[in-house]
């Protein structure tokens, strides 16, 4: 039996658990100077002024910069990343006097030491000059399409068939507004850069990345350099989620700095930088409208979403791409609108746009099963989708029906009382939810230089990345059962922009994309190694090697997607189901159950993927009750940019959580049959957690996250409450 | 170094102390700013990098060590504090032959992790929680646990190894 599928441990488990795994502020240079910043107090207008001295005058200063002595970069036009925004223009640091958002930076200050960095940066006096902008209030009022030339992605407006007729003509129809705050990726490790140039003009970054390629071609523009100039390092990924695939302006600030002070500079980001010098997930509202037969057959479904933009750059998200594949409706319809409010540009967080638009749509569902007096999982069989109809394609695999009755089963969800508020356990309302999750499975082109060495060990080399799933355990896997070598004896190494193009860590795409190239290098080194020492069926490649006596063999490999999604529909599915207990006093919720069940096509690696999965589950949680930027509209600026006041799950709130694959391939997508995991992890537990609490208090909260206060405050909750 | 430059109202938290670090039983001399952070200082200083920074405000437990068996965030320690005192961080956490500590191989074989940038903490915590007495049972591990946030998500599993070595040590 080959090494894929099994659930190993992982190869970079000794160096994590020992300490010995380097993430990007902890590469040590020498000379290395550091910097701290000075953030921009309104929210739009222009720096006036300037006093530096009290912050010059500081032992071990070495360097302020503003927008005054700062270097004017040449800035060239770069190919658009598929990772930045399709319109606006990103925030060039210390080139203007310009004040785009509260928070960003306007000042930076390299000492000998961080505390001497930090104590200057406090120093810096500055007069800031705020000017109207876009506005600060998330008003829908102030909505507008999309700019052209991202419509691609998410349309303004689309619909199949007659959805306001369809509508009419349904005999139980629901509507409701949804609303998903500001959330924000929170990954444990603040990204940090390190930037060291040497003698040659050439730049070297450790930085904290999804993408070192995106990076080094951002840099290399930035500064007008040749991309074989920069070189970006990345080893080590403390968490992501999303926040770390675009090359942010900290990144060029530390650039900036270290080619004036002549010296290598860390720039590290404090954790409430992290709030206004990467991205989130956006603020959006959305509003459905759903119609069924007597029957429970979906006839129209009209989803409506206003996503936060910045002021100066265009995020959009798909968020109604699940709304015309998910079910089969007789119609659909979705319009999709930016709100632009005064803020730092949004960004992808882990399931972006699916995870926001299936919170809506599967609450929605749950409202209509209900009004249709359906059972909400047999309302979702009877829609079951068995082609795409937004494409009109057949899928390429989906085995969502699994996903439900293995889920299910595990769950025991025919304990269920329909009635709601009908189960109780200690005191507590009890309630069961569940939900649907997708997830669009897609691949890229990606490369990587395979070695074997007649010793029997073996190098694989790409430059992607490992932001936590185990990009390093199931990569040696592939590469071990495809050169049918030990694991042990297969390096794999990653996370550095001179090694073969990968494509973006992200989108959940990893294995798809890179897994396929391994396979296809691995494959392509047997056989030249075969073909060159014309060997015998049988022959392992070492031994030909020997026989050869060369001490090692290298070739490149590649792989990318062919014409598949011209023919096919392609995506990952999920059923998450979710027991709460509700506190009838506090109205405080607790997750006692979640249950899982994936079709993420073939499982590489069963016991990272569970981990990925639970992962998501636990990230699930917390956006469904507890995380939420805290917006101040008259500042601009997030009041809770902290981990003790923007809560995310800990230990104490996590218990049971079961998560499973169902058997599942798909070779159309890809060689290995892969589907990916990371972000149907996510999809789907918010609005399963929210229908439980419906099921254990009769409340449809919309508005997420779902605290004791929204509960306490629903005029719905007093009634019938038991005494 | 004397830091001449402060100002007459300020605390003169800028001059230069110099000091012994006592680290995984070794001794470590320092020239530090008397307002360096135990946590700094094993970073920026020391270079042993195991000890990690997630917040430097005390609201993660990524940076947890143990100050004479006690486990505390070094963020919130200052490095003179620490002085005479035995600090034990995940690097010296290992036997006496560099076998890795029981709870670090739980999670490893726990799969308590997936980035690896709390897991430091964890684990120091960890065996703080177990040596404390405070990991008899799931839900007290959990109690006990939730000053170290992951953001992974990996607290079943790592429930799941210190539950599996606390039991360990019992028998």
């Amino acid at each position: 039996m080959g090494v894929i599928g099994q659930p190993v441990p992982r190869v970079d488990g000794p160096a994590k658990v020992a300490g010995k795994a380097t993430y990007a502020a902890e590469f040590h240079p020498e000379g290395l100077a550091y910097a701290a910043t000075v953030r921009a107090t309104v929210p739009h207008g222009r720096v006036a002024s300037f006093d530096t001295t009290g912050a010059e005058a500081l032992p071990g200063v070495i360097a302020v910069l503003t927008h005054e002595n700062a270097p004017r970069l040449p800035w060239q036009p770069v190919e658009q990343a598929p990772v930045d925004p399709g319109g606006g223009e990103q925030l060039k640091p210390l080139q203007s006097d310009r004040i785009l958002f509260a928070g960003q930076p306007i000042a930076l200050v390299v000492a000998e030491s961080q505390e001497a960095a930090r104590d200057a940066a406090s120093r810096v006096r500055f007069t800031c000059i705020a000017e109207a902008g876009a506005g600060l209030i998330f008003d829908p009022a102030r909505a507008r399409p999309p700019s052209e030339g991202t419509q691609e992605s998410y349309p303004a407006e689309w619909e199949r068939g007659d959805t306001e007729g369809a509508l009419a003509a349904s005999a139980v129809q629901v509507e409701g507004d949804y609303l998903q705050p500001r959330l924000y990726h929170n990954a444990m490790e603040p990204h940090a850069t390190i930037a060291a140039w040497d003698t040659d003009g050439g730049l070297t970054l450790w930085d904290k990345s999804q993408w070192v390629d995106n990076f080094r071609d951002q840099i290399a523009r930035n500064f007008g350099l040749d991309e074989n100039e920069v070189r970006v390092i990345s080893p080590f990924v403390g968490g992501a989620f999303g926040a770390a695939l675009r090359c942010w302006p900290h990144v060029t600030l530390a650039a900036m700095a270290a080619k004036v002070v002549e010296r290598p500079v860390r720039l590290e980001l404090t954790r409430r930088e992290l709030y206004t010098s990467i991205g989130f997930r956006p603020q959006t509202l959305q509003n459905v409208r759903l119609g069924a037969d007597g029957d429970g057959r979906l006839r129209g479904i009209v989803q409506t979403a206003w996503g936060l933009t910045s002021a100066y750059e265009d995020y959009g998200e798909e968020v109604l791409d699940p709304t015309g594949m998910l079910y089969d409706a007789e119609s659909a319809k979705t319009v999709y609108r930016l709100v632009e409010v005064d803020t730092n540009t949004p960004t992808p967080m882990r399931g972006p746009g699916a995870v926001t638009g299936v919170f809506a749509m599967e609450m929605a569902i749950d409202e209509l099963a209900d009004a249709a007096g359906i059972d909400p999982l047999e309302f979702r069989l009877r829609n079951y989708a068995e082609r795409d109809r937004k494409k009109d394609l057949p899928f390429s695999s989906k085995a969502l029906r699994d996903c439900y009755a293995t889920a299910a089963r595990r769950f025991g969800w025919e304990k269920r009382n329909p009635e709601r508020r009908s189960m109780r356990a200690d005191g507590m309302l009890v309630g069961y939810g569940m939900a649907s999750a997708v997830w669009p499975a897609m691949r890229s082109p990606a490369s990587v230089r395979v070695r074997l060495f007649a010793n029997g060990t073996a190098v694989v080399r790409t430059a992607a990345s490992d932001m936590g799933p185990g990009t390093y355990t199931s990569m040696t896997q592939v590469a071990a059962e495809m050169l049918d070598l030990p694991m042990e004896r297969v390096t794999f190494e990653l996370g550095d922009s001179t090694l073969p193009m990968a494509p973006v860590h992200g989108g959940s795409m990893t294995m798809a994309s890179v897994g396929s190239a391994v396979a296809a290098g691995c494959t392509r080194l047997c056989q030249e190694i075969g073909r060159l020492g014309d060997a015998k069926d049988g022959e392992h490649p070492v031994e030909t090697l020997k026989r050869l006596r060369r001490d090692s063999f290298e070739v490149e490999g590649k792989a990318e997607p062919g014409k598949e999604a011209e023919t096919h529909s392609s995506y990952a599915f999920g059923a998450v189901f979710a027991e709460v207990r509700v506190d009838p006093d506090l109205g405080t919720v607790r997750v006692s159950r979640l249950v899982g069940a994936y079709d993420g096509g073939v499982i590489v690696n069963p016991r990272t993927a569970r981990s990925q999965a639970i992962g998501g589950m636990v990230q699930g949680i917390g956006m469904a009750l507890m995380e939420a930027g805290e917006w101040d509209e008259r500042l601009g600026r997030v009041m809770n940019a902290n981990l003790a006041e923007y809560l995310v799950p800990v230990h104490a709130d996590i218990e049971e959580l079961d998560a499973v694959f169902v058997e599942s391939e798909d070779r159309i997508l890809n060689p290995l049959g892969v589907k990916g995991i990371a972000e149907i992890a996510l999809c789907g537990v918010a609005p399963a957690i929210a229908n439980a609490v419906w099921h254990a208090t009769g409340l449809r909260i919309r508005e997420l996250p779902l605290t004791p206060d929204r509960l306490l405050m629903a005029e719905e909750w007093a009634e019938g409450m038991p005494a | 170094m004397q830091d001449a430059a402060n100002d007459a109202g300020d605390l003169d938290v800028r001059s230069t102390v110099d000091l012994t670090l006592a680290v995984n039983g070794e001794d470590h001399r320092l020239e530090v700013p008397a307002r360096t952070t135990l946590l700094d200082a094993l970073r920026d200083r020391l270079h042993l990098n195991g000890t990690k920074k997630g917040c430097g405000i005390g609201q993660c437990g990524a940076c947890t060590v143990l100050l004479d068996g006690q486990r505390v965030n070094a963020c919130l320690v200052l490095a003179v504090m620490a002085e005479g005192r035995h600090i034990t961080t995940i690097e010296g956490l290992h036997g006496p032959a560099g076998e890795l500590h029981p709870l670090q191989q739980a999670f490893i074989d726990h799969d308590g992790f997936q980035c690896g940038y709390c897991t430091p903490g964890q684990i120091m915590s960890g065996v703080a929680c177990i040596a404390e007495g405070h990991a008899g049972s799931r839900a007290e591990i959990r109690q006990h646990m939730s000053g170290n946030i992951c953001r992974c998500g990996a607290y079943v599993n790592i429930v799941a190894a210190i539950e599996a070595t606390a039991g360990g040590a019992d028998r």
